[in-house]
C-alpha cells in the first residue's frame, strides 16, 4: 500500500496508506484531512481538491495537462503554481509511495 | 396527500409531450417539485418543443447535469448564441450591451474570471471577514424582539448588500444603489422593475459614471484589497476597457445579490419547518459549517443554467442538435435520489453535504461560492449568540422567476435567549 504524505500550511503532516488506483483525493476525504473539500466527487469539476505537489515529486506526477479540464480549473485556483494539481487526477501506485503532497493556505 | 388528490395533480396527469417546467408560476407556487420528479423518473432529458423561450431540453439528473457542465466544448454560454438563461440574453439597440465572463466561452472567459477573482479569493475574504461579522452583528442588533418583521428585507436583503458594499469599499449611505442597479441588470419591461429599455440603459450609465468617479479616486490611493483598487492597481486588469470593467462589475453585484439572499431566508424557513433540526442546530452550534451547504443544497438559489449545443451530442442517450438550447435544472438535481441519499429531507449533519449542484461545475462554476458561504456562517454563528428562535409566523412569499428561486416576503419573530 503506497503511502502519500499530506502537509497542512502550518506544517503538520497526515500520512494517509492506500491501495493502488485510489485517487489522492479519495484518500484525502475518506481519511478527514483538513483543506480537501472535493466537492464534485473526484470527476475534475470543481477545484477544491488543489495541492502543490513537492518539487522532488513532479517527474512522477507530471504537471497538468495544459489545455485540459485540469489546466483550465487550475487556473483559476487560488495560489496555483507549476507544482499544482488537483488530488483527484493523481492515481496512486507503488511507483509514487512516499509522495508529498501540499495543501495551499486558506482552501477551505 | 391522498390518491385523489395525486391523482388530479396536473404534474402527474399532463402527458409528457405537453410537459413545459418553464412556467414562473410552478416556481413562484412551489410545485415545480412534482414536475421535476416525474421526469427524472419518467424522462429524465425532456424535450419541449414549444415554450414562451421556445424549444429546450431540461436535463433532470445529478449526473447528466455534471456531464453537461464538464463539456464547454459542446455546450456554449456564448451570450450572442442566447447566454446562460431560458430566456436568451437581450440584445437590440435599446439595450447596453455588456461584457461577462459569465456568458463567454474560454478562452475570453478565462482571462476575464482570472482577473477579478483574487478580490473573493479565501486570503482575501480572511481579511474581510471581521467587518463582514460586525455589519452582520449590526443589523441583527438593530431588530426589535417579538415584532413581526420582513426577514427578506430587513436581513437577507440588507446582509447581502452590505456584504457587496464591502468587497468593493463601497460608499456606505449609498449601498442600496447596489440592489438596484442588481436588480436594473437583470429587468426588462414586463418585470416592472424598469418602464422602458431605454429606462434601463439610463440607470446602467448612471451607474457606470458611480463607479467611474470611485475608479479614478481608488487610482490615487495606495492599494487596499476591496475589488476596485485591485483592478485599478493590477496590471492584468488596469486597461481593461470599460464596458468590460462595467459589465464584470455588474455580474458581481447581481451574482452576490439574489443568491446568497435567498438562501438566507430560504435557511430560516426550512429549520422552521424541520423542527428537530432546529433543535439540533440549537444543541450543537458546531454544526453550522455543515448546515451551510445543506442550506445552498435545499434552496438552490438559481434553478437552472442554460447552454446552447455547438455540435450534435447526446445526454442519457438522448440525440442533442447543434443548437438545441439545454437547461440543466440544478433544483431537480439536488432532489436526485440515485446520488443524493434522502433528498427530499433537510438534514443539516448530512454526509457528504459539499456534493450539490447549487454552485454548478467546470470552469462557470460559481467564483463568489466561499463568500456565500462565508456570509451565511457569519450570520447563523451571530444569530445563534442572540436569538432562541427566528420564528416564521406566516406564510413566506416566492419570487415570480424560473430563474431564481427566492422569497419577496418572509414574516417572523424574534425571540430572545
Amino acid at each position: 500500500m503506497p503511502t502519500i504524505i499530506f502537509i497542512e500550511p502550518d506544517g503538520a503532516e497526515y500520512p494517509i496508506a492506500v491501495k493502488s488506483g485510489t485517487t489522492a483525493r479519495d484518500a484525502a476525504v475518506n481519511n478527514g484531512v483538513p483543506g480537501i473539500d472535493g466537492d464534485c466527487g473526484g470527476e475534475c469539476a470543481c477545484a477544491t481538491c488543489h495541492v502543490h505537489v513537492d518539487a522532488a515529486w513532479m517527474a512522477r506526477t507530471g504537471m497538468a495537462e495544459p489545455g485540459g479540464m485540469e489546466a483550465n480549473l487550475l487556473q483559476f485556483a487560488e495560489g496555483s503554481t507549476e507544482n499544482s494539481r488537483l488530488a483527484c487526477q493523481i492515481t496512486m501506485t507503488d511507483d509514487l509511495d512516499g509522495l508529498m503532497l501540499r495543501i495551499p493556505d486558506g482552501q477551505h | 396527500m391522498t390518491t385523489d388528490t395525486l391523482a388530479r395533480d396536473p404534474a402527474s396527469t399532463v402527458p409528457l409531450s405537453q410537459m413545459d417546467v418553464s412556467d414562473p408560476k410552478l416556481f413562484q407556487s412551489d410545485t415545480i417539485g412534482s414536475y421535476f420528479a416525474r421526469l427524472r423518473r419518467e424522462d429524465p432529458v425532456h424535450y419541449c418543443p414549444e415554450s414562451a423561450y421556445g424549444p429546450y431540453w431540461s436535463v433532470t439528473k445529478f449526473n447528466d447535469i455534471m456531464q453537461v457542465e464538464v463539456n464547454h466544448q459542446t455546450f456554449s454560454s456564448e451570450a450572442k448564441l442566447g447566454g446562460i438563461a431560458l430566456q436568451d440574453m437581450q440584445g437590440g439597440e435599446a439595450s447596453l450591451e455588456l461584457e461577462m465572463f459569465i456568458a463567454m466561452d474560454p478562452p475570453k472567459h478565462d482571462a476575464q474570471r482570472k482577473a477579478v477573482s483574487p478580490v473573493v479569493a479565501p486570503s482575501n475574504l480572511a481579511l474581510l471577514e471581521p467587518i463582514i461579522r460586525e455589519r452582520a452583528g449590526f443589523i441583527l442588533d438593530s431588530l426589535p424582539i417579538g415584532e413581526e418583521i420582513d426577514w427578506v428585507d430587513r436581513v437577507s436583503i440588507e446582509l447581502t448588500t452590505m456584504t457587496l458594499a464591502t468587497l468593493f469599499d463601497f460608499p456606505w449611505e449609498e449601498r442600496r444603489k447596489l440592489t438596484r442597479w442588481s436588480d436594473v441588470t437583470t429587468a426588462t419591461p414586463e418585470t416592472g422593475v424598469v418602464s422602458s429599455f431605454e429606462q434601463r440603459r439610463e440607470e446602467l450609465l448612471e451607474c457606470a459614471q458611480y463607479f467611474k468617479d470611485l475608479w479614478d479616486k481608488r487610482a490615487n490611493e495606495p492599494p487596499k484589497p476591496d475589488l476596485i483598487s485591485m483592478m485599478v492597481h493590477s496590471p492584468a486588469t488596469r486597461d481593461m476597457p470599460y464596458l468590460e470593467f462595467l459589465g464584470n462589475l455588474l455580474l458581481l453585484i447581481v451574482g452576490g445579490n439574489d443568491t446568497t439572499r435567498n438562501s438566507i431566508s430560504g435557511g430560516v424557513l426550512a429549520l422552521n419547518q424541520n423542527p428537530a433540526e432546529y433543535r439540533k442546530l440549537m444543541a450543537d452550534p458546531g454544526l453550522i459549517p455543515k448546515m451551510i451547504p445543506e442550506i445552498i443544497r435545499w434552496q438552490t438559489p438559481l434553478t437552472h443554467m442554460r447552454r446552447t449545443a455547438l455540435m450534435d451530442a447526446e445526454i442519457g442517450g438522448r440525440k442533442i442538435r447543434k443548437g438545441d438550447k439545454v437547461v440543466m435544472w440544478y433544483l431537480s438535481g439536488n432532489r436526485d435520489d440515485e446520488v443524493i441519499d434522502r433528498p427530499n429531507e433537510f438534514i443539516i449533519d448530512r454526509p457528504n453535504s459539499r456534493h450539490h449542484l447549487s454552485f454548478g461545475f467546470g470552469v462557470h462554476r460559481c467564483m463568489g461560492n466561499r463568500v456565500a458561504e462565508l456570509q451565511l456562517r457569519i450570520i447563523w454563528e451571530e444569530i445563534l449568540k442572540r436569538f432562541s428562535k427566528v420564528e416564521v409566523v406566516g406564510a413566506p412569499e416566492r419570487t415570480l422567476s424560473n430563474f431564481i428561486r427566492g422569497f419577496t416576503y418572509l414574516p417572523v419573530k424574534l425571540h430572545p435567549h
